[in-house]
């Protein structure tokens, strides 16, 4: 019995090396491992052995039995494994062929910009106010002390729609309006930006719809030195730690003094070139400290409170970061310039 | 204000500093440089020459053969000039000498006759173009003053010098003169200014007897004087004159006009010549012009005139608008031998009136505008009349005849260095304020720390303490002002709530595809018409327009962000970008009246549009052509984050097509609309099928719920269960929905349609319509039979409601 168990071992194990395929395997498991198998047999056949000889041989059995069991498991494995490495082989793919494109759209040029200068003020402690863009002459003008017959207050350099109301000519209303709500009671810290409208016929370098940001602070002491340190700051960040920022005495109705900001020009680095006239310097926003007319006006006592106010026009300095060469772009919204700004 | 530097050296010492210098630095003090530009190009070897005698070239019938004395030899020199003369002065390019371009001169032959230099134009002589009077085209320069034979011309004809082109800002209206130029430059370089020299001598008749001044609109003209100046001689002012006037951009004329124009520019005190003998009376009479009345200008124009105009007239007739422009009669001619010299302070609102009403800018009307120095008006005429007597013959009369009730006072201000330093952020201290005002040429009286200064009536511009702060800041230098950060009050800067969400909303566009757009507010009167919101127009009373529009294009606010944005997609359509989706926030305006009188309404609203095909063709998937449920799928996902249910009913609208739009609610507040662009409207952009879409964000904004919440992750499992319903093709998804949601029982959680069908196997006028229910109980595991029992209500409540029956 011993003998024709290890007889049938060899002979199971010999079938499943020569096994080439799955099914060959799971014949082999069938002849000899299977309920009609010669193992089952010799099990069921243990009754006509004699007592003493049935553990000896039953142990024999299951172990030739495991063994065969395993082989075939083992070989199964690697049949398998060769069967899939095969299916495998046959779904490469061209890994260089284009993906699915996805569709993704991007934000305006100027929205970026403004958004820039915004959070750039905002760590700076500036709320951000909006106000309207169809104005009355008062806040407009004169509110701001630009005296009636400033030539912006002509029906022919801004668009009218009476005599009372008209389309914003700058975002300045706005510091008028925001100081006027709080009626001298705190202090304004506030950037505005939004659009703005000019009687000029649209070409290259006009546009009768542009964009401007608007800053004001009013506190007890703010000093002409705080708006040279904060625009500094700006400029800095904004376009970068090695431009340089130069203040020259300007004019407007609004502030007293008046400044004029510059900051040295990115392709020459001061020297002069053709970009910023052979200045060396490029001017950027306009500011000063708010007119003391303007405070009273507002409500806030100028003998208590001082502060300062700048204005910046996003068109403006997107030509001249980005080298933009046409305003009206901005406005077109031609698919192949809003994209160029789309990348990171 | 061009400012020739040659000119300003006479009151003025500008040794040590380049043009280029200057500029810089009159630019950090306040007045804008535009530019360096230079009377002429480089020349050497340029002298006087006479002319001693100018005959036929033999060879040529256009050519002369001239003698020329130089100095220190006599040259042949041929010349083709038509007024070459003998007896001229000329300038003479001697062999050796260098023009510009860098012309090399050398002994020649011309048609067989040596020639041994050239007598050369001011255009020659390499005078820029924007400077050259009119005739110097016609030939040579002639000098028509004393000039020593021999010398270079550099001087004679101003060749070396440069112009500084002033970019003014309005308040600096004294720097519209060379002296004012003068006190500027020498506050900023710390130098004395050299006034020029009025002092005429004068004969016993006086003026007074010959000419009274009555002026009768005193409010508009506190200020008249009038010399007379007899025995002028008219002709050519002196060249020194001239080429000051040229370097200017003034065209010299003759003597008499030349010196009141140069005295407007050195004195910023506009005058005016009239020819006395022409002048129709002995009485000048101020007043304003009755309707209807007529003058002719110098130009030679005839112009109609209002009360609102002021004029100077001979009693009868004017005979000039008041600092606008004089009449042709009175006009100065060769003839003139006596000349009445008007100087005068007009009222800067009357001379506005009177230059844009007659489209006259002048020199002397922008003048008058900006007002002139009060303390200058007397003097700047006794420098003129001393000029006539000079260089035009000029006998002088004694006194002036005159009309006076101006007011010459001068400002005082009083300010402390402690408030200069506060507002500066600076530490100044008081003796270099001190030295700052005596820079200005401001009197000042100083007492410790406080100073009483006197404003110079020059300085128009300087009445208040700030004035004299960014006097101090400039002439300190804005370079010097340090860098401070506000030491105030400190809070932390924030995006409001609306703000943060008009963020959000953006990136959500632009992550679903859409790219941003900015459009003009100014549309067509058509285009603020077109594709109003259905609850836009129903408030709206008109669109706006703007009283004056330059263009038809841009006369209109809109009412809608879409028509412009239509107008995009058209544009970018013509460029052969045919696949397109952009989205804008903007205001539209909602007109409150039907005639405008207040403030619009201001809404913001999010619209987009999207055209073409969504999806690109690639190898591996087709294209997708945009289609109402893409654009509704972008709302429905952007809804759902802001936390909001929209419900969505058909609607009529024009411009829309009729079959493929909804209005939109949110709580039965009607908020926006969707759907397809009417096909004609289409046709009118030159597009192709198109969906848009228009919101209303304020009111989006206003019920935002931004409270913080959790909802618990639900512990037990949820269970499914799909439902196939044949219904008539008029029922809609929304209706029946609505009705199982209705029917479904506490713990159907949401109903979702995911297939539709119609065709095969259905009758006609039938659809199917695939729902999946989703079943959930936050408590516990629902058990089969009260999902059954609910499908089973819901059935027959579909049957009995929408006559739907389960498909099979």
């Amino acid at each position: 019995m011993k003998e024709k168990l290890t007889a049938l071992q060899n002979e199971a194990l010999e079938q499943v090396e020569q096994a080439q395929s799955l099914a060959d395997v799971e014949k082999v498991r069938v002849a000899y491992l299977g309920k009609k198998g010669p193992i089952t047999e010799v099990l069921r056949g243990m009754g006509k052995l004699a007592p003493e000889e049935r553990p000896v041989i039953g142990e024999l059995a299951n172990k030739v039995r495991a063994a065969i069991a395993d082989a075939i498991e083992t070989e199964k494995r690697i049949l398998e494994e060769a069967a899939l490495n095969e299916q495998l082989k046959t779904e490469t793919i061209d890994v260089t062929l284009p993906g699915r494109p996805v569709q993704v759209g991007g934000p305006h040029l100027l929205t970026q910009l403004i958004e820039e200068i915004e959070d750039l003020f905002i760590g700076m402690g500036f709320e951000v106010r909006e106000g309207p863009e169809v104005e009355t002459d008062y806040y407009n003008f004169e509110a701001l002390n630009i005296p009636k017959d400033h030539p912006a207050r002509d029906m022919q350099d801004s668009f009218y729609i009476t005599e009372e109301l008209l389309l914003r000519t700058h975002t300045s209303p706005v510091q008028a309006r925001t100081m006027g709500e709080y009626q001298g009671s705190k202090p304004v810290k506030m950037i505005c930006p939004g659009k703005v409208y000019r009687r000029d016929s649209d070409d290259a370098t006009h546009s009768h719809q542009f964009t401007q940001v608007e800053g004001l602070y009013v506190d007890k002491n703010v000093r002409m030195s705080d708006l040279k340190g904060v625009l500094n700051q700006f400029a800095k960040q904004f376009f970068g730690p090695e431009r340089e920022i130069r203040l020259r005495p300007s004019f407007f109705p609004f502030t007293e003094p008046s400044v004029e900001m510059d900051i040295s020009c990115k392709v020459c680095k001061g020297k002069g070139c053709s970009v910023c006239k052979q200045t060396g310097w490029i001017e950027i926003l306009g500011g000063g400290m708010v007119h003391p007319k303007v405070l009273e006006m507002a409500g806030y006592d100028p003998e208590v409170y001082s502060g300062f106010a700048f204005g910046m026009g996003p068109d403006r300095i997107a030509i001249l970061k980005y080298g933009v060469d046409d305003i009206r772009h901005f406005y077109t919204n031609d698919r192949r310039f809003l994209e160029q700004y789309h990348e990171a | 204000m061009q400012v020739s530097l040659n000119w300003l050296k006479k009151y003025v010492d500008l040794d040590g500093y380049t043009p280029d210098e200057l500029a810089s630095l009159i630019t950090k003090a306040g007045i804008e440089v535009d530019g360096v530009a230079y009377f002429a190009e480089k020349s050497t070897g340029v002298v006087v020459g006479s002319i001693e005698s100018c005959e036929q070239h033999p060879n040529a019938d256009k050519l002369k053969l001239c003698q020329v004395d130089v100095g220190d030899e006599t040259l042949q020199i041929v010349c083709g000039a038509p007024n070459v003369a003998a007896g001229q002065k000329v300038a003479v390019a001697k062999p050796g000498a260098v023009l510009p371009g860098n012309f090399k001169i050398k002994k020649t032959k011309l048609r067989g006759e040596e020639s041994q230099g050239m007598i050369c134009s001011l255009d020659e002589l390499g005078v820029k173009e924007a400077y050259l009077p009119k005739d110097a085209a016609d030939g040579i320069h002639v000098f028509s003053d004393q000039v020593e034979v021999g010398a270079d011309v550099t001087d004679y004809l101003n060749l070396d010098d440069a112009i500084l082109e002033f970019d003014l800002t309005p308040n600096r209206a004294d720097a519209l003169s060379m002296i004012g130029v003068a006190y500027e430059v020498a506050a900023i370089l710390g130098r004395d200014v050299r006034l020029p020299e009025e002092s005429v001598e004068t004969i016993a008749e006086k003026a007074t007897d010959h000419v009274t001044i009555k002026v009768e609109a005193r409010e508009d003209n506190p200020y008249y004087g009038a010399f007379v100046i007899k025995d002028i001689k008219v002709g050519p002012a002196p060249q020194w004159m001239q080429n000051h006037l040229m370097a200017a951009g003034i065209r010299p004329i003759n003597n008499v006009v030349d010196i009141t124009n140069f005295v407007l520019l050195e004195y910023g005190q506009p005058l005016h010549a009239f020819d006395f003998d022409k002048f129709g009376s002995d009485q000048v009479v101020v007043r304003r012009a009755t309707d209807q009345e007529k003058i002719v200008t110098l130009d030679d124009v005839e112009r109609t005139l209002t009360t609102d105009h002021l004029v100077i007239t001979n009693g009868t007739v004017p005979t000039a608008i008041a600092g606008v422009m004089g009449g042709a009669d009175s006009e100065v001619s060769d003839e003139t031998t006596t000349v009445l010299l008007e100087t005068a302070y007009f009222d800067p609102k009357r001379v506005r009136i009177g230059s844009k009403d007659h489209q006259l800018r002048s020199e002397s009307s922008s003048r008058f505008e900006k007002g002139v120095d009060p303390n200058r008006v007397r003097k700047a005429g006794q420098r003129a009349a001393r000029l006539l007597a000079e260089y035009a013959n000029g006998t002088v009369l004694s006194g002036i005849s005159e009309f006076d009730e101006l007011d010459r006072s001068e400002k005082q201000i009083t300010v402390t260095v402690e408030r200069i330093n506060n507002r500066l952020g600076t530490e100044i201290e008081a003796s270099e304020i001190a030295v700052i005002f005596e820079k200005l040429r401001f009197q000042f009286v100083q007492d410790g720390d406080t100073f009483h200064i006197t404003v110079p009536t020059r300085r128009q511009d300087i009445s208040i303490f700030e004035d004299i702060l960014e006097e101090v800041a400039r002439i300190y230098g804005y370079d010097h002002l340090p860098y401070t950060l506000p030491e105030g009050s400190q809070q932390a800067g924030q995006l409001t709530k609306n703000q943060q969400l008009k963020r959000y909303v953006k990136q959500y566009m632009e992550g679903a595809g859409l790219m941003e757009a900015i459009t003009y507010s100014l549309t067509t009167d058509d285009r603020a018409k077109l594709l109003i919101s259905p609850e836009v127009e129903a408030v709206s009373k008109s669109a706006v327009r703007l009283s004056r529009p330059m263009t038809e294009e841009h006369s209109t606010l809109r009412q809608s962000l879409l028509p412009e944005m239509l107008h995009t997609l058209s544009y970018n359509v013509a460029r052969k970008e045919q696949n397109l989706g952009y989205y804008e926030i903007g205001n539209i305006f909602i007109g409150k009246e039907e005639v405008v009188k207040t403030q619009p309404k201001e809404k913001l609203r999010l619209s987009g549009a999207i055209t073409g095909k969504w999806l690109t063709h690639e190898w591996q998937q087709e294209a997708k052509s945009v289609d109402f449920y893409l654009a509704k799928g972008i709302l429905d996902e952007l809804f759902t984050r802001l936390k909001v249910t929209p419900t969505y009913k058909q609607i009529e609208m024009k411009q829309m097509h009729p079959g493929r739009t909804a209005q939109i609610f949110i709580d039965d507040v009607a908020i926006g609309f969707i759907g397809q662009v009417h096909p004609l409207v289409e046709k009118d952009f030159d597009l192709k099928e198109t969906y848009v879409f228009d919101l209303d964000l304020d009111h989006l904004f206003a019920i935002h719920d931004d409270e913080p919440s959790f909802t618990k992750i639900p512990r037990y499992p949820s269970i499914k269960r799909d439902v196939a319903l044949i219904v008539d093709e008029s029922v809609t998804a929304a209706d029946l929905e609505a009705t199982i949601i209705e029917a479904g029982g506490e713990w159907l959680q949401n109903v979702h349609v995911f297939d539709v069908y119609q065709g095969e196997h259905l009758e006609e006028s039938k659809k199917s319509l695939a729902l999946s229910l989703l079943y959930f109980n936050p408590e516990r595991t629902l058990k089969d039979e009260e999902v059954e029992a609910s499908y089973e209500v819901i059935l027959e409540k579909v049957k009995a409601e929408h006559d739907a029956v389960l498909r099979a």
